[in-house]
């Protein structure tokens, strides 16, 4: 069973290169098991979803990406991916809602198109938004498209994420009237309800955790849901608690690992065991500082995951194992 | 930590070594900026070449650009008021000084239009929709205004000789690139075609323009409302007059990073996307003909002791698992294996960046077990940046 049966749209945040594209991509594989259709929407402009899955770069139009993570049934979904550009969402949205004609061309032909993504306060995030809004929203009614079991949006970072969500009221001193103003309200709708959910990414250091507690606190006071943390890049846990006191005290036991290692057929020489003791200190230490950091995370009061940092690196398979490791957490069914 | 620990790195990587105290003792460096990708270590880096130039005696103020709250605190800066200020508990002994500050972006984007326009007019922009807008969340702004300050702090400083080094953090941007492209950016939206349309009628016949607007105008009434436009017009009036003199800005200084006092730190981990960032920002300094004094790879792994590989120790803690599967000389062969896996990987990023760009000077700094958030930390790290790996 998930943690998130109702939520349709999953935001993915956290302070810059804690891993939300990663967790984000994951978090769509795991969701796409028997038969789903799943979509992965980017908004920076950054193909980061192109170079994790090493595909072309993607146009501003849905594209199938790859299978999802198979279910209990064996069975895999689909997910399709969206790389979503301002631009290219203004001019179909005026097109969309305004006949402007002429008008309409001059705009962009004015540079009109470009100024307003780039600088008009809240334009490019409803823009971005409503984009997300639309595939989430999408019914039978909507022919030919695809209707998805659920969106994950790799969002902006913690520290803008809450001015991205919150597109109503950054408008309201800008569009007052028309067909924004009233999108915006039910764009609004959907993303305060339990619909919706804002996961965070950290890791397990001091300023991604307060960035963190901040962000959860800021999306708390603007009503907007928050999902889980998901705490990412964690060291490997090989050493039980009583080894670590031990380590960081500097008593491990020489003679033992010494003659452990000749047991299992390594030439225990000092420099290795030196190395050995000094490596497990080091990593005794780190653990203190994540343990430490991690009763931060577990007072924020959301459901937590944990992804190991992977020693070889995030490659297309590690992105399976990550999403099989989310599910097994019920992150996903 | 024993000596050989800190060793960190492939063996044999063809990279020269960054002689970091040469570069911090010669009196012709007068700036050094630290850019890289997020995260990776360019405050840290800032701060800890800042304290290290201080104690071999120069005079340096470092500007930095949000710090972790206790690294801020425990160098007296957690007051954000835009201006330096001495840092306490620093070895002066070598008759140097150490001032710090951290960048307020806004402040200083709002001061550099006070200084430009009559307090009513400064007042009217201030409130301005867009002008909030472009001072707090245009990208590139905080790069832009790192540079305004930069400016204005070399400008005082040739003046008054407060300071002999300047050393630069840069903000958290996915790209090292931004820093430099920012100036550029920013003129480049300031020349865009629609704030020259929307001046045109102001600058006399251009009829083909003025018709254009008309249709652009009514568009934008329909869509926004007439307040939204005149806000607009009244942001687009002021960059004229405001903002001439801001590109004339951005130029000096771009042209002070050209010169030769200045020095070209690049900050990467040892990750693919760090990397490669760092490979564009090289090639790019080299286009822009801007002096690079070197690359930092920092948090590496440290290199583990021994030569008892990956595989090995896996195997040999699967064996003392066998026998007490609580053993923990196994959880330590386990760990060992992890760290020599990343090692590994490290090694091969850093090859590929070597094969590519062999000229560039290295210096590595491992990662330390625990956070740097004092002066102590600060002072460790400037003490393994300037250990010259062979
Ligand atoms: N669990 C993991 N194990 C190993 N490496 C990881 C893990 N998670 C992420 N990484 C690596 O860390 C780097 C940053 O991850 P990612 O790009 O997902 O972060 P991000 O938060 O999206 O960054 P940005 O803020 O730049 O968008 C990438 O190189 C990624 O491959
Ligand atoms: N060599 C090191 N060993 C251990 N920790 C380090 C090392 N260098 C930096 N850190 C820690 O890593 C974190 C990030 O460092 P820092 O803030 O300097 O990065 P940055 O590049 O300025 O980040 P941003 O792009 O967010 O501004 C800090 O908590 C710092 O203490
Ligand atoms: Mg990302
Ligand atoms: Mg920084």
């Amino acid at each position: 069973m998930s943690d998130w049966p109702k939520v349709r749209l999953h935001v993915v945040t956290g302070k810059g290169g804690t891993g939300k594209s990663t967790v984000a991509a994951a978090l769509a594989l795991a969701l796409a098991d028997s038969g789903k259709n799943v979509l992965l929407c980017e908004v920076e402009g950054r193909q980061g979803i192109a170079r994790m899955f090493d595909v072309d770069p993607l146009p501003p139009e849905e594209r199938r990406l790859t299978t999802g993570l198979p279910g209990a049934d064996g069975e895999p979904g689909v997910v399709h991916a969206l790389h979503i550009d301002p631009e290219a969402a203004l001019l179909e949205y005026l097109s969309l809602y305004y006949k402007l004609g002429r008008a309409g061309r001059a705009l962009d032909r004015f540079g009109v198109i470009e100024f307003a993504t780039t600088i008009a306060p809240g334009v490019r995030d409803v823009l971005l938004t409503g984009k997300v809004f639309e595939a989430v929203q999408r019914n039978s009614r909507n022919k030919g498209a695809i209707q998805y079991d659920a969106v994950v949006l790799d969002g902006p970072p913690t520290g803008r994420i809450v001015q991205f969500l919150n597109v109503s009221n950054e408008l309201a001193g800008l569009a007052k009237v028309g067909p924004i103003k009233s999108q915006s309200d039910t764009m609004m709708t959907l993303f305060r309800s339990p619909r919706t959910a804002v996961h965070l990414v950290t890791v397990l250091e001091e300023m991604p955790v307060q960035e963190t507690a901040d962000g959860i606190a800021q999306l708390r006071e603007a009503d907007l849901p928050v999902g889980g943390v998901v705490v990412n890049l964690v060291r490997p846990q090989d050493l039980s608690a009583e080894d670590l006191a031990v380590a960081r005290a500097g008593t491990l036991d020489r003679a033992r690992v010494a003659s452990d290692l000749e047991a299992a057929g390594i030439e225990a020489d000092t420099g290795l065991v030196d190395g050995l003791l000094a490596e497990a200190r080091d990593h005794a230490e780190r653990r203190a500082l994540e343990d430490s950091q991690r009763v931060l995370v577990g007072g924020l009061g959301v459901p937590t995951y944990e992804l190991p940092r992977l020693a070889q690196g995030v490659d297309l398979g590690a992105l399976y194992e990550l999403a099989a490791s989310l599910r097994a957490q019920g992150m996903s069914s | 930590m024993t000596k050989s620990r800190t060793r960190v790195g492939p063996r044999g990587t063809r990279a020269p070594a960054l002689d970091v105290d040469a570069l911090l003792d010669d009196p012709a460096t007068g700036i050094i900026v630290c850019c890289g990708s997020g995260g990776v270590g360019k405050t840290t880096t800032s701060a800890a070449l800042a304290l290290r130039a201080a104690e071999r005696g120069r005079k340096v103020v470092v500007l930095t650009i949000d710090p972790a709250r206790r690294l801020a605190q425990s160098m007296g800066i957690a007051e954000l008021d835009n201006t330096p200020r001495p840092v306490a508990d620093i070895d002066t002994a070598d008759g140097g000084r150490l001032d710090a500050m951290m960048l307020d972006m806004k402040r200083t984007f709002d001061e550099v239009v006070e200084s430009q326009a009559s307090p009513d007019k400064a007042a009217q922009i201030l409130q301005n929709p867009f002008y909030i807008a472009l001072s707090s969340s245009f990208a590139g702004t905080q790069e832009y205004m790192a540079m305004e300050k930069l400016g204005q702090i070399h400008g005082t400083s040739v003046a008054d000789g407060t300071y002999d080094l300047i050393v630069v953090d840069t903000p958290p941007s996915r790209s090292a690139l931004d820093f430099l492209d920012a100036p550029e950016r920013l003129s480049s939206f300031l020349d865009g075609r629609f704030i020259r349309l929307m001046l045109a009628p102001a600058r006399g016949p251009a009829r083909l323009m003025t018709a254009g607007l008309g249709i652009i105008t009514n568009a934008m009434t329909r869509i926004l409302g007439a307040q939204v436009l005149r806000d607009l017009q009244t942001f687009v009036a002021a960059l004229d007059t405001v903002f001439g003199g801001f590109r004339q800005r951005a130029q000096k200084t771009y042209a002070l990073l050209q010169a030769e006092g200045t020095a070209f730190l690049v900050v990467a981990a040892p990750e693919p996307d760090a990397l490669r960032e760092a490979a564009y920002f090289v090639e790019r300094l080299s286009e822009d003909r801007m002096p690079l004094a070197g690359l930092i790879v920092n948090r590496a792994s440290p290199v583990p002791a021994g030569t008892v590989s990956a595989d090995e120790a896996m195997a040999a803690a699967e064996r003392l698992r066998r026998e007490d599967p609580h053993s923990s000389t196994a959880g330590m062969l386990r760990l060992h294996a992890d760290q020599t896996r990343l090692v590994e990987r490290e090694a091969r990023l850093r090859r590929r960046f070597d094969a590519a760009h062999p000229q560039v000077a290295t210096a590595v700094v491992p990662a330390l077990a625990g956070d740097v958030h004092d002066l102590d930390g600060l002072r460790r790290v400037g003490e393994l940046l300037a250990v010259r790996q062979g």
